[in-house]
Order: structure tokens, then sequence, then C-alpha cells
């Protein structure tokens, strides 16, 4: 069985530069003040490579991605 | 000794009667605590089973059962420091510092309690540095007793910043730890706190002292007061639309509306915010709901931190929400994007409702602001406020229409019943 993961965001390391949401737009939408909002609590097998690459590309190191717990940790 | 049915917590301290330690003992009884590390683990472990029988859960807003919280601690085996949380951030909230002032021995016993059943050699108090209130009352009652009976345990008191979200336990144990005063990012659950090398366990002053309570007389004891599955007698703060504002201890599980009749309400009760701040607005139909979490369940509410704001015909709830949800944002840490441009932006919305200014869908701006804010910072904090507005916009319903309508509501101009200290300065975080 492949193990799931899920995609997390310091809110804290956070600064709303909006390149996740650039280079991962089907992960990632951003609030109107540029803030990211995840759109699903798991990572979809498909966009694990993006996800990855985000998460090593987020300028404040904010990213990280954990194995998912069941059910889903609550949307960050 | 004290009654069964009558106080505990605040047992002889009527008519604003500070215990010293000769008092405290004379009402209380002596504290009975293991003789030695051999004797301890049996303790700790019966410890916990009569904490189970109490029904005991945690006062300082989260509700958790104490016998879960401290079970996990004990069989965890870490080197732990005790902290004991006073900081009462809550404006409506005075419970913590009626008790500290009043009867600060029941939290230094508690103090003590935990720090046998975690072999802690270390107890530090958390007072907001504006509080000499408390404070004062706390170093004369550990003056008063001593070092705790030459068993090495070190008491001692810090005053980390008045701030709403300081005695949020990560901003709480931050401080402690050498940090600022604001909350840290835990992804795991359940979050892992620590001060040095070691474990904090955080609690509660008021859980602090029904533990000493609960140490003395057993968990039977203790459940006698109480409803269903949540023990004892419970602080409340009471303020808003009534004639005398006050601390009151009342037995878990009294109807809401009996609990408000202390405090004499003025005119008809239209609307309570229960919890805190951060807590939940029921309506009048609540008011026979017994005060407790199963009992409030079904109206939506919680006990929280046990603030009860009660809101009458003559203020404008609208406004009042507003003003709390304004109040909120500046008492935001600033360290999360969806709380410091969120909460504004909600504030934002709530004044042009209730200044009856309608342009441009205002009602829908603000319900997206609601539904993408909750849930994305590193406390719990811009949650609170969520729930305290959705809650505030349903139970005034009525008036939030006819706010909407540009009609403003009868009751426009309105002196406001809450208590709001100024909070528009500098924010001091050390």
């Amino acid at each position: 069985m492949a193990v799931k993961l899920e995609l997390r965001i310091d809110p804290v390391a956070c600064d709303g530069y909006g390149h996740c949401a650039e280079v991962a737009p089907e992960l990632f939408s951003l609030d109107e003040w540029g803030y990211p909002i995840l759109r699903s609590g798991q990572v979809p097998t498909a966009l694990v490579a993006v996800a990855k690459l985000a998460v090593k590309q987020c300028p404040r190191k904010a990213l990280s991605l954990a194995t998912a717990v069941d059910p889903p940790a609550r949307r960050r | 000794m004290t009654e069964p049915n009558g106080p505990r917590l605040l047992a002889g301290t009527a008519g604003g009667h500070r215990l010293d330690f000769a008092e405290h003992v004379a009402t209380h009884g002596s504290l009975p605590l293991p003789a030695d590390r051999r004797e301890s683990g049996p303790w700790a472990k019966d410890l916990v089973a009569q904490i189970g029988l109490s029904g005991l859960i945690g006062r300082g807003g989260g509700g958790f059962p104490t016998a879960i919280k401290l079970g996990g601690a004990v069989e965890g085996r870490h080197r732990t420091t005790v902290v004991i949380d006073v900081m009462e951030g809550e404006p409506a909230a005075q419970k913590d510092s009626v008790l500290a002032a009043f009867s600060p021995h029941l939290i230094l016993d508690g103090a003590e309690v935990l720090a046998a059943a975690l072999s802690a050699k270390e107890v530090k108090i958390a007072v907001a540095a504006d509080n000499p209130a408390a404070k004062g009352s706390l170093e004369a009652a550990l003056a008063e007793r001593g070092q705790p009976r030459g068993r090495g345990l070190d008491m001692s008191i810090g005053t980390p910043p008045g701030r709403y979200v300081a005695g949020e336990e990560s901003a709480l144990v931050h401080w402690l730890d050498g940090g600022d005063s604001r909350p840290t990012y835990r992804p795991s659950k359940p979050a892992v706190l620590t001060i040095g090398r070691r474990r904090a366990y955080v609690e509660n002053a008021e859980t602090t002292a029904a533990l000493a309570l609960i140490a003395r007389h057993g968990g039977a004891a203790y459940a006698a007061q109480g409803w269903e599955r949540t023990g004892g007698t419970a602080l409340v703060t009471i303020s808003g639309a009534v004639d005398s504002p006050g601390v009151h201890e009342v037995a878990v599980g009294t109807p809401l509306g009996q609990i408000i009749a202390l405090s004499q309400p003025t005119g008809t009760p239209t609307g309570i915010l229960l919890g805190g701040y951060g807590g939940t607005f029921v309506g009048p139909e609540a008011l026979t709901s017994p005060w407790s979490p199963e009992g409030l369940r079904p109206v939506g509410g919680a006990p929280g931190a046990g603030v009860i704001i009660v809101f009458n015909e003559s203020s404008c709830g609208v406004t009042e929400i507003s003003r709390i949800a304004d109040w909120m944002a500046r008492e935001s840490a600033g360290q999360c994007g969806p709380c410091v441009f969120g909460l504004p932006a909600l504030a934002e919305d709530l004044a042009l409702v209730a200044l009856g200014r309608n342009k441009g869908r205002i009602d829908v701006r603000l319900h997206a602001h609601l539904d993408i804010i909750a849930g994305r910072g590193a406390c719990a904090h811009p949650d609170g406020v969520v729930r305290m507005v959705r809650t505030g916009l349903s139970v005034f319903r009525k008036d939030v229409a006819a706010h909407l309508e540009g009609r403003r509501c009868s009751c426009a101009g309105a002196p406001s019943v809450l208590t709001l200290p100024d909070n528009a300065g500098e924010l001091a975080w050390r």
C-alpha cells in the first residue's frame, strides 16, 4: 500500500510569497491577502512530485510533507 | 471543613476574605502527599483514578478531561516542569484572579499535587504582569508556607505580558523558555511543549485548585456536585447587562438562567456569550440548559473558561459583535497571515454592517471571510473569533437583517455592556 502524504503549512513562517501556488496550482489556492490555502488534505499520488518541488522551493521553508494521518489533520 | 453542598474552591472567602496559610489549613485540612519516592508511583496512579471518578475537566477553556491529560503525563515518565497558568487573558474572566487573590494556597496545594504526581522539581506560576493583586497574593502565600516541606521543590512566579494570547499554553511555555510570549507552530498533535530539556505540563489555576480538593477528599466526594459526566463546582465570571457583575462558584449543571440570576440581570436577556470572547453566543432558549458541556451542547455552547456575558434589548447585538471582533483583531500576535489580515478585514465588514452600510453586498464578503479564516493560524485565536461572530450573527439575526436593510435596529447609539481594555497601542510580547 502506498504511503499517503499530506502538505502542511507553517503559518508563522509563511510570509505569503505565493510561490507555492505558482509551482503547484493544483495543490494551492491563495486567499485575497496572498496566503496559501490547501485544496485538499492528502496529496494525490500523481501530484507528489510537484508537491515536493513546492516544498523545496518555498522561500520561507514554511511547507512540509508528512505522512497522512487518518482522518486527515485539520486543514491549514 | 467545607460543607458538601457549599462553596469549595471559595470556601471561607465570603466578603472578600483572603485565607492565609493557617486559615487555609483550618478550612480545607492538611494536604496528603506521598512521603517518599517509593510511595509516589502508586500514589500518582491512585490520584489519576480518583480524578477519573471526579469527572474534573480543564477549566482554562478547553474542557479536556484532566484524568486523561495527567494520566498520560504520569505514564510518560518524562522529566517535567509544572506550569500553573494564572494568565487569564480574557478581559471578561476574573475567576483565576479571584482564586489567586483570596484562596492562593489552594492553587499552591494543587501545584504540589501535580509536582508530586509528575516527580517534578520545579513549578512555575505564570501571572500576567498587569495583575499585581494576584501576583502579590501568590507571592505572600509562597512566603507564608515557606519552601515546600523540604522536598526540594522549587516554586517561582513569572510575569509574562498581559496580552490575550499570552496565556495560550504554547505562548506561555515559549516565554518561560526564554522566547517571546507568542504561540508557536505545533504540527504534531498532541503537541509536546518543553522548557529547556524538560517537558512542560501546563494546568489552569482553577483546575489546579480542584486537584487540591480531589487529593484531599477523593473523586466521589468531588463528583457529589456536578451533572452527568462532568463533576464538581466551577467558577464563573458574569458580566454584561447585569446589576452586580462578578465571580461566583456554581455546581456544574446549574441551569444557565439560575446562574445569571446571581448577578441580577437588567431587562430580558436577548443573547449570552459563553466561554470567552472567542466563545459561543446562545439565545434566551439556553437559559434553561444545564451549565455543563453536555447540557450546553444542544444549544451549541460550552462552559469554556466560565465567562458568561449577558446582553439585553438595550444594546445592539451587531454593534457588540463588531466591537469584540475589532478588539480581538488587535490582540493577534501578528504572526500568521490569515489572522493578521483576516481578522481586521472581518472586523471592518462587521463595522460596516453595524453602521447599516450595505454597499457592495457586505454580507457576502463577511461570510466569505468567515469561511476562509478558521483553522489557518498557529493557535486557535482566529478560530475563536470566527466562532463568536458566526454564533452571534445567528443569535442576533433579526438585528443583522435590519442593519443589512439599512434600517439599523431600534437600539442605535446604545452603550456597550462589554469590558474591553484599551489595546490600541504598541503590542509588547517580552
